[in-house]
């Protein structure tokens, strides 16, 4: 089954949701990404027990940083889905694409640019 | 038994008298009449009126300045300590200044913790706590020294109190605590406020197995609800407070308007059932900012009149 | 272990906004084990402010660097060579180990990044707990090993006071009532009967309240 979602989004895969750190959120918005989005198993469906819950926290957690330091906790979310719903999978991408659109770019790039210039 | 101070409290409790004790909170505010006033109230119902010492953390006119306006009418105080406010530098010598005024009694307490009053953000002091206040009136007293080990010229005579919870948890606890305080030297206890008798009476006897009766003054603390909300707030709200279920019912089931007497009723009739334990050596009522109902209570719980008792 | 909690951003941003060049400084001990400032919040924190610099038009140089500890010369002594290419340096270690930083770096500003709480144990997971104010002279000996001082709400030496309720303290539910546990555990022991033994009158010149306080060894000096 071939779905098309944006082709903006890069993904980086991982063995479970469980891995992503703040720093790695962080990191992505420091080299300019306009947002980020999670995409766990649906919860309870953790086959790590809560790697998608702990997730969600640290997601959070990006989101209070991103705000106190003017980025915008908005750019950051987490979805959950099962791992076999393609079509949710591109909804999801979709969503988040037209979110950041109305958000619009991400300060950090902006600032890079101007010091570029 | 015989007694160890000037105490009024003391006399009446050493004659074999039930004795009646009330208690008034000091102002939130420097007017005088707001403690004599009430003082006036009940004077010649009770032997002694405590003052609360900064209860429930709430900053107030202090316990001993309030004792000293209630000497000046000739009224008997009984000066409530808590430790959470002074070191041992200031316990001392806030004990003497009471002394000086010829304050016979002491109530020693720990105190509630600061959190729940107007000062949450202020330190504690806790250098020593209520049993070993205990232990220092009694050095000073008895000894007539400091804890520092210097002798003290005109040492306080004090007659010794602190309070004892029979609700509190452990329950198991409670009997041993009031062992320990009595080996620190208490001469008189008064309880927190009692609703459930059943309780009650099964710490007594536990305590009278033991003898302690014998060796101290247990009083008995009352307290009249003055409605069924009342009510509820001491059960869910007051920590180690006991009010039965029955009681709330109780209180609940009567109309609004009635409620105050009922509360009344449960209060009398709490003394007439505890008067009759072997144990009890009095009460000590209160009525919170409801001193006018104290003659009331004393009158129908067959307390009145007060003994006499003869000055040395 | 020091438990310590990182302190808000914006109370950092306001400490160090008028730098150019900064040191983030993490600890490899305590601070790491509660995850309040060992290499991890150092790296969340530096890319935090270089964004909010960054975002504010302002050019920041922000280096991080972790030390196995900040509270001893020797790995302090790490930094050496290089502190003078900072303007400031914000520690994220104990409240001990920014102070040691500042003394030993005289010249540098140095910030605290977490705010110390106390000495306690990990419960579970993210859960932190006091265990110990340090006051000197021990007497978990007597208490059936359980810390009145650090652990009741009063410090009673002669617990449980009227307060306790239900095995939790009157200050709070979520309080276990240090008195409670203490008579617990002297049950279990055998020993209830040592309960009503009266604890004397505690000498607190060994604690905080006789002034800072030093141990020498002579033993082990130099
Ligand atoms: S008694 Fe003193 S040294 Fe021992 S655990 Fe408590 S505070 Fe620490
Ligand atoms: S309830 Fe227990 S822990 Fe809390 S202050 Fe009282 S004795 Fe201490």
């Amino acid at each position: 089954m071939r779905i098309n979602y944006p082709g903006t989004i890069r993904i980086v895969r991982l063995p479970c949701t469980g891995k992503v750190d703040i720093i790695h959120i962080l990191r992505a918005f420091e080299k300019g990404a306009d947002g980020v989005y999670v995409v766990g198993c649906l919860e309870g469906e953790c086959r790590f027990e809560n790697g998608n819950l702990q997730a969600r926290k640290r997601v959070d957690q990006a989101k209070m940083i991103l705000d106190t330091i003017g980025i915008g906790g908005e750019r950051v979310w987490m979805y959950n889905l099962s791992s076999s719903d393609g079509p949710r999978f591109a909804e999801y991408a979709v969503e988040m694409t037209e979110k950041i659109k109305e958000l619009g770019p991400n300060p950090i790039k902006l600032a890079h640019k101007k010091k570029a210039a | 038994m015989s007694t160890r101070t000037p105490s009024k409290l003391e006399k009446i409790l050493a004659a074999g008298h039930l004795a009646v004790t009330s208690e008034c909170g000091p102002p939130r505010g420097s007017d005088p009449e707001a403690i004599t006033r009430k003082a006036e109230m009940i004077k010649d119902y009770v032997d002694a009126i405590n003052i609360t010492d900064n209860q429930t953390s709430m900053t107030r006119l202090c316990s001993l300045a309030s004792c000293i306006h209630l000497k000046k009418m000739g009224v008997e105080p009984t000066l409530q300590m808590v430790t959470r406010d002074r070191n041992r530098i200031a316990l001392q010598s806030d004990i003497l200044g009471a002394a000086s005024f010829d304050i016979y009694n002491i109530l020693c307490l720990s105190g509630d913790h600061q959190n729940f009053g107007d000062s949450a953000q202020g330190q504690n002091v806790f250098d020593i706590d209520s049993m070993q206040l205990i232990q220092t009136v009694r050095l000073m007293r008895d000894e007539g020294k400091f804890l520092g080990g210097d002798e003290i010229k005109r040492p306080p005579q004090m007659f010794v109190g602190a309070a004892a919870n029979p609700f509190a948890d452990p329950f198991e606890i409670r009997v041993p605590r009031l062992a320990k305080k009595i080996a620190a030297g208490v001469e008189f206890i008064q309880t927190q406020c009692i609703y459930n008798l059943e309780k009650f009476e099964l710490w007594l006897k536990q305590a009278r197995d033991r003898g302690l009766h014998e060796k101290v003054y247990i009083l008995a603390g009352v307290t009249p609800f003055k409605s069924a909300g009342m009510a509820k707030y001491m059960k869910n709200r007051v920590p180690g407070m006991d009010v039965p279920d029955e009681v709330v019912k109780r209180m609940s089931g009567v109309p609004k308007e009635k409620q105050a007497q009922e509360g009344i009723d449960i209060c009398v009739e709490t003394i007439q059932r505890l008067k009759e334990v072997e144990g009890v050596k009095g009460f000590h009522i209160m009525a919170i900012e409801w001193e006018e109902k104290v003659p009331e209570i004393v009158e129908r719980g067959g307390l009145y009149p007060r003994p006499k008792v003869v000055d040395d | 272990m020091i438990v310590a909690e990182k302190k808000p951003i914006e109370e950092i941003i306001d400490y160090v906004k008028d730098f150019q060049k900064l040191l983030i400084a993490g600890c490899n001990e305590c601070v790491t084990v509660c995850e309040a400032g060992g290499k991890k919040e150092v790296g969340i924190l530096a890319s935090a402010l270089r964004m909010y610099f960054m975002n504010e038009g302002k050019k920041v140089d922000i280096d991080e660097v972790t030390l196995e500890r900040q509270c001893d010369h020797e790995y302090l002594e790490e930094i050496r060579d290089r502190i003078d290419q900072y303007d400031a340096v914000l520690s994220l270690a104990c409240g001990v180990g920014v102070q040691f930083m500042a003394e030993k770096y005289f010249s540098t500003p140095v910030f605290p990044g977490v705010n110390t709480c106390f000495m306690g144990a990990a419960e579970e997971r993210g859960v932190w707990s006091e265990r110990c104010q340090g006051c000197g002279q021990c007497i978990l000996g007597k208490t059936a090993g359980i810390c009145p001082i650090s652990r009741c709400a009063k410090r009673l030496l002669n617990g449980p006071c009227g307060g306790s309720t239900k095995g939790k303290c009157e200050i709070s539910k979520d309080l276990d009532c240090a008195w409670q546990l203490i008579i617990d555990r002297l049950k279990e022991l055998d020993r209830f009967d040592e309960y009503e033994q009266i604890m004397p009158i505690k000498d607190w010149s060994t604690e905080r309240a006789g002034g800072p306080r030093k141990v020498v060894r002579e033993d082990v000096r130099l």
